[in-house]
């Protein structure tokens, strides 16, 4: 389905005219809060999201991804680049941008003078929803959601993951080209965490275009067709997981921690040389041994790795984690 | 190329500018009670001690030999309290805990309309509460003093006009306040800028009687409520002397034009950073 594209000047209209096809379309955009300290919280991103698609930014935190989505959901101002929604320049048409978004922010912010119910209807009549469209969406997204039964029910009094439900639901509510969701199992029980999955998953049927962020590697390898790796504001690698896997990451990494670290560079070098081991980093208090696979080679590494008071072996599978440890030379947790 | 229908936009920004009224509205509606108790309550007691059980004391209150009439000298500064309150107690608050921990606005800043609209909402909702404020003390001021006080209501366009004008500039002031203000904040500003307000806005005295202070008389035309009382002091008690309409009028739209646009201001660096 194409939004409904509207244009009041010639200079605003999208490049490739009403066929444009591409969702949410980030130009070189930067951001710089000017504060006691400059911070620069994006830093040149481009990337374009296609119709249907779910995509996934994936970085540690304070890798500028809350920033990214509030430029283009309109309640953050670029410090340069342009962000189009559906062909719509967010910073001069903000409200009408705002038609083709849905948004679920990073923390709860369901009105909490109103019931669930009314979260929803409200929030369609604020779309131009008459009366009886919004009360008709409401109960439509309650039965969806599973809600129906707890529609009276305030805000304060739901768990972490029913609130998060609802908020996707208030998000989808005005039936938004794409929808926005920051960090959405952040604070969620391994099961709600599942319930948040399958409603995404559930949005591809509606043709819903979803942005999501997320430091949980499973969460983008799980949910996104492609993943945007970005770190210190900055986009470091895009592709289907699959492709990342296997264009940076194809390695499984053993991780040997080490307690003495002296001689570690001399393991590491003679370690290098072995069949199967494409490489070795020195980390902080451990040894990274890239490889194929890790059959055979644990026995030798031990051995190797024993003079040096081998605490600890951890084996990475090959996984979005590895990539980004190959693009950063950190792990995501650190 | 299609053009949008112009029509078609400037209803959809009333349709969310009434679908933010009407939330308002439930909202409100749950707590009518609280409501009525908010912003019936002062003037109510106020009148009751110093229109009643005063002139029932021995010897008369000292109060009541204040010019033509204690009562009639209360009815519009009591109506000028109502409608500040309300500023404040409808905007101020709710916009303040809105934009604290719970960024409850969010949602309704992500309505597809400039967001200058989701302020203004609030500042007509305010006044909409102010208005109705306001309109109880009349009842009161005929029900519970001794002497009834009966406003005078030939002049009712100045009335509405200055009712009007009063409490959007309520609305302004509360916006100004819930904007730039934080939720830990709000009771000290309430002591430091709204009580002194009122009791320095010629509510419970008219204005023309402070002459012999006369730094003081100046001191108080900065005052946006002096403008409010007086304004209601010419519109409902003629008899008491009061400010021309011809300067309050003008001097509500200066205030009211200044606090709006402070107001909106800080609402907008508040959702837009
Ligand atoms: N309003 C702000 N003022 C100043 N610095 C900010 C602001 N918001 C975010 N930052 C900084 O920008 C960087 C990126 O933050 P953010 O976009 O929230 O990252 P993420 O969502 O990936 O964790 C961080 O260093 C953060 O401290
Ligand atoms: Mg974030």
């Amino acid at each position: 389905m194409l939004p409904r594209l509207g244009y009041s000047e010639e200079a605003d209209l999208p490049r490739s005219g009403v066929s444009c096809i591409v969702i949410v379309e980030i130009h070189a955009l930067t951001k710089i809060y000017e504060g006691k300290q400059r911070v620069t919280a994006v830093d040149g991103i481009d990337l374009s999201v296609n119709p249907g698609e779910i995509f996934g930014l994936l970085g540690p935190n304070g890798a500028g991804k809350t920033t990214t989505i509030s430029i283009a959901t309109t309640r953050t101002l670029p410090t340069s680049g342009s962000v189009r929604i559906a062909g719509v320049d967010v910073v001069a048409h903000p409200a009408e941008a705002r038609r083709y978004i849905g948004v679920v922010p990073q923390y709860n912010t369901l009105d909490r003078s109103l019931t669930i119910y009314e979260n929803l209807y409200f929030h369609c009549r604020y779309f131009g929803f008459t009366h009886a469209q919004a009360r008709q969406r409401s109960d439509e997204l309650l039965a969806q959601f599973l809600l129906s039964e707890r529609r009276k029910a305030y805000p304060s009094q739901l768990s972490g993951g029913l609130a998060q439900r609802v908020q996707i639901a208030r998000a989808i509510a005005h039936r938004p080209t794409v929808l926005f969701l920051d960090e959405p199992s952040a604070g969620l029980d391994p099961q709600s965490r599942m319930a948040m999955w399958n409603a995404v998953q559930g949005l591809r049927k509606e043709g819903i275009t979803v942005v999501l962020t997320t430091h949980y590697m499973e969460e983008a390898d799980a949910l996104s067709d492609r993943v945007a790796i970005v770190d210190h504001g900055r986009m470091l690698a895009i592709g289907s997981p699959q492709k990342l896997k296997e264009t940076f990451g194809a390695q499984t990494i053993i991780h040997l921690t080490l307690r003495h670290l002296d001689a570690a560079e001399s393991v590491a070098a003679e370690l290098r040389l072995r069949p199967g081991v494409q490489n070795v980093e020195l980390a902080q208090d451990s040894l990274r041994v890239f490889t194929n696979g890790a059959e055979g080679l644990l026995t030798d590494l031990i051995q190797a790795a024993s003079p040096l008071g081998l605490r600890d072996i951890a084996i990475s599978e090959p996984s979005l984690e590895t990539v980004f440890i190959q693009l950063t030379g950190r792990d995501l947790r650190e | 190329m299609n053009n949008p229908q112009p029509s078609s936009d400037s209803t959809l920004l009333l349709k969310t500018f009434f679908g933010l009224l009407l939330r308002d509205l439930r909202v409100l509606s749950r707590e009518l009670g609280p409501f009525l108790l908010r912003v019936g309550m002062q003037p109510l007691l106020f009148l009751f001690v110093f229109t009643f059980v005063m002139p029932h004391m021995a010897g008369g209150s000292p109060l009541a030999s204040v010019g033509p009439g204690f009562g009639s000298v209360l009815l519009p500064g009591l109506m000028a309290v109502a409608i500040m309150f309300s500023g404040i107690a409808g905007v101020a608050l709710p916009l303040s805990t809105e934009f604290g921990v719970t960024r409850e606005i969010d949602d309704r800043v992500m309505c597809p309309a400039p967001v200058m609209v989701v302020a203004l909402e609030k500042v007509v909702f305010s006044a909409l509460q102010s208005i109705i404020a306001a309109l109880l003390v009349i009842p009161m001021a005929i029900y519970i003093p001794a002497t009834p006080v009966y406003p005078d209501l030939h002049r009712w366009w100045l009335l509405v006009l200055v009712l009007v004008l009063s409490s959007l500039l309520a609305g302004a002031l509360g916006l100004a306040i819930g904007s730039s203000v934080s939720p830990k904040n709000i009771g000290l500003v309430f002591s430091i800028i709204v009580v002194p307000i009122t009791f320095l806005g010629c509510v419970y005295y008219p204005w023309a009687y402070l002459d012999k202070i006369r730094w003081l008389q100046i001191a108080v035309l900065f005052n946006p409520i002096v403008y409010i009382s007086e304004g209601l002091r010419s519109a409902v008690t003629p008899q008491v002397h009061a400010m021309p309409a011809w300067v309050v009028l003008p001097a509500l739209l200066v205030f009211l034009y200044v606090l709006g646009r402070f107001g909106l201001r800080g609402f907008l660096r508040r959702v837009i950073s």
